[in-house]
């Protein structure tokens, strides 16, 4: 059982520190001659202001929820995969060409259906081999995802170039459009498609998945311990493939909702960097999916607002990235300070054995 | 069990910091550029309301940054001198570096809504379909204007295209190019193989082999808009292969005016003025006249006129003589007998009597692909589909 004084400084570090990069972003803004003040007021009212503007932001929010977790879930087993950027595009490929064979032969539901299926599928394999390579041949799983992403553009490039190109798709080489009637469409009354809300369902099953199943305590006891996991047990092989599975197939679900609610074809267009904003959402939310909803929505808030910050204040356009950058490190190194303040401390009385000794103290040091 | 701290922080923190931190360079591909100017805002908003009536607001939307020394640094000029033409009455509002996604959608709603602008120039050729449709849709009262050609009848009839032929410059930039080259081999380091730039690539090479028929011309594809370090490599690998005037067809020309420049050989420009990045190398190139078209149009649009009621052409096409392009200054390798001809057959672009393709043309691989006596003008649909390359250029285009 957590005390409410962890509970509190797992929320207390995340937004302190948001805080903290809100004020380097103000003190960057002084320095470019704008009032941080209307800054920040512009950014609330472009991100969060009304109804209209927040969808702006649902819309961003919605491929980083399912693109994070292709990192937060492997994550829990010890894994630093950055290969989303990669999943994502190979589940729009993957999509885009089943959703291309059954238009026309199926109704509308099923090749939706069998589009997200495929896309999952892909990206999930994708992602796996990266896990597999870890485990079996003891490849560093951050850099060959990372490499994977590459591999992944070019084939996107090569087959968007050559053998599924639509003929007239002249100067943006696209595959053949998918017919109007098989897109998704948009939630009704928003403009905001149905691929926020299979965001919103993937974070909440992977978080029960993960914190409330024997599956879930199975990785995550792997990812604290693996030998103890094995002395256990535990098929850690097969665990980490799956997790890294279910993380692909998120970004390839991604990829899917990219393609057939937005797109309407594959084309370079997938390879715009949700995948890596997948990145920053997971490691903001130390990933743990029910945060990873919230942090979507802030990363997304905070892009929503950069063409405020260009067209109002003149900021040049990288000013986003800035903000973005900013928030990014304040949280991730803010990381540092669990177990640091006194405060959040358990209190020795109400837990009588001594805390185990997990989290290492400056007085450990040899 | 010993832990080595640093600063305070256990490796694995620091490990997972370093990588974490890796990744987040590459999100945000640090060095996509940095815009400075932008003070235009403020300056079109105290405009003192001249002409009849309120002003009006355009939006612009470019791809890239405004400071890219290629496509939108064009187009974001061609906007500013649109601007400073009719100060006090038209409104600039602009927004860069929007990927080709929902979030162009997204910009487009905003400066509807936020803005109020009643034109959109949203720039980038990805941009059409499905996004300005869709937003075209949404928004019947207001005109996009998109560059790039793709307007056909069914389309809603609040969108127009405008495109110029800018490898009616490419020709000319390819008799300086080769006039100037000492060893007959000139290189061009194209993006993709696309019909706008092979047009270009072919272009470029009739015009070199208008004046020396036994110069040729070396493609390398990067297989990609914006990918510096491959184009930096195929002009140095140009370089050592003995060519000695290169040019391109990519987002930015920085890199490769820049390489030339480095490795002592010439360059002729593509988008923009590029002559201060290679003042001692750089002849000439072919640049985008936005400012013209964007006045023209703003012009209508302060009339009243509209695209729906046909006020505006739906299509805007033309070359040199139009104004939709232009060359930039000689530069000073360039010798007085060169420029002479160049603008002998600027001056027939000009009068209209210049046509670039025309039987008997062979590609590259020795098929006929215009048989002679035959003629295609610049408005002929079917050099919207290029998909070949002319004798004297080395390369394919793969698939």
């Amino acid at each position: 059982m957590k005390s409410w004084r962890r509970t509190l400084e797992a929320f207390c570090l995340p937004f302190g520190a948001i805080l903290f990069g809100l004020i380097l972003f103000g003190i960057f803004c002084a320095a470019v001659g704008q009032n941080p003040l209307a800054v920040y007021g512009s950014i609330w009212k472009a991100g969060f202001g009304n109804w209209r503007t927040f969808q702006n932001t649902l819309i961003r929010a919605a491929p980083l929820m399912l693109t994070s977790l292709c990192t937060a879930l492997p994550a829990r087993l010890g894994l630093v995969i950055i290969g989303n950027e990669g999943a994502l595009i190979i589940g729009g490929l993957a999509a885009v060409s089943i959703g291309l064979v059954l238009a026309g032969s199926a109704p509308p539901l099923i090749v939706q259906v069998g589009m997200a299926i495929m896309g999952m599928i892909a990206g999930g394999l994708w992602i796996a081999s990266a896990g597999a390579l870890r485990h079996y041949r003891g490849v560093n799983e951050t850099i060959s995802s990372l490499l994977l992403n590459y591999i992944a553009i070019a084939l996107l490039n090569h087959l968007v170039g050559g053998p599924m190109r639509d003929p007239n798709s002249l100067n943006k080489p696209s595959t053949y459009p998918l017919p109007e009637a098989d897109m998704l469409s948009n939630i009704p009354g928003t403009r905001v498609h149905w691929g926020l809300l299979l965001g919103v369902i993937a974070c909440v099953i992977a978080y029960f998945l993960i914190q409330r199943t024997t599956f879930g305590f199975a990785a995550r006891t792997a990812g604290g311990n693996i030998r103890a996991a094995r002395i256990a047990g535990l098929s850690v092989g097969k665990l980490t493939v799956i997790v890294c599975f279910l993380g692909g197939a998120c970004a390839g679900l991604a990829g899917m909702v990219e393609v057939a609610a937005v797109q309407g074809a594959a084309n370079e267009s997938l390879n715009v960097g949700y995948g890596y904003g997948g990145i920053l959402v997971a490691f903001a939310a130390r990933h743990n999916p029910l945060a990873a909803i919230v942090m979507s929505l802030l990363v997304g808030g905070i892009l929503a607002s950069g063409g405020v910050l260009q067209r109002s204040f003149g900021l040049p356009d990288a000013t986003v990235l800035v903000f973005e950058g900013l928030i990014f490190l304040v949280v991730l190194y803010s990381d540092s300070l669990y177990g640091k303040f006194p405060f959040f401390k358990e209190k020795p009385v109400m837990s009588p054995p001594p805390p185990a000794p997990s989290a290492p103290t400056p007085t450990a040091t040899t | 069990m010993s832990e080595k701290l640093l600063l305070g922080l256990s490796r694995r923190q620091v490990i997972r910091g370093l990588l974490a931190t890796t990744a987040f360079g590459v999100t945000v591909k640090f060095g996509t550029g940095c815009t400075s100017e932008g003070s235009e805002q403020a300056a079109a908003d105290s405009g003192t309301g001249g002409g009849d009536g309120q002003p009006i607001t355009i939006g612009f939307i470019y791809v890239g940054s405004k400071d890219d020394y290629g496509y939108n640094q064009a187009h974001a000029q061609g906007a500013q001198g649109m601007v400073d033409k009719f100060s006090g009455q038209v409104n600039l509002v602009e927004q860069a570096s929007v990927p080709e996604t929902t979030e162009v959608q997204e910009a487009m709603r905003s400066m509807i809504d936020t803005d109020g602008a009643i034109a959109l120039f949203p720039t980038s050729f990805g941009y059409f379909d499905p996004h300005i449709i869709k937003v075209a849709e949404e928004y019947p009262e207001v005109q996009f204007f998109h560059a790039g050609g793709l307007y056909n009848e069914g389309l809603p009839d609040n969108i127009g295209s405008y495109f110029g032929y800018i490898d009616e410059a490419q020709y000319i930039a390819g008799i300086v190019a080769a006039m100037t080259s000492r060893s007959g081999k000139l290189g061009f380091v194209g993006a993709k193989p696309i019909p706008q730039v092979l047009r270009n690539i072919n272009s470029y090479t009739l015009g070199a082999r208008s004046v020396k028929p036994e110069v040729t011309t070396q493609v390398i594809f990067t297989g990609n808009w914006a990918e510096p370090i491959k184009e930096a490599e195929a002009t140095n690998s140009m370089v050592d292969q003995g060519i000695d005037v290169v040019t391109c067809h990519v987002d930015s020309p920085k890199v490769v005016m820049e390489t030339a420049e480095k490795r002592g050989i010439y360059c002729t420009g593509y988008h923009a003025d590029q002559s201060a990045l290679a003042p001692k190398g750089y002849l000439t190139g072919a640049e985008w006249d936005w400012t013209n078209i964007y006045s023209k149009i703003a012009e209508d649009i302060l009339a009243g006129k509209t695209l729906v009621d046909g006020g505006i052409e739906h299509i805007l096409r033309g070359g040199l003589k139009e104004g939709f392009c232009k060359l930039s200054a000689y530069g000073s390798a360039v010798s007085a007998d060169t420029q002479k001809a160049a603008d002998d057959v600027l001056a027939q672009f000009m009068d209209g009597s210049m046509v670039i393709y025309k039987g008997e043309l062979k590609d590259n691989q020795g098929n006929v692909v215009i048989a002679s006596g035959q003629e295609m003008k610049q408005l002929d649909p079917k050099l919207e589909e290029m998909n070949y390359l002319v004798e004297g250029v080395s390369g394919s285009i793969g698939s």
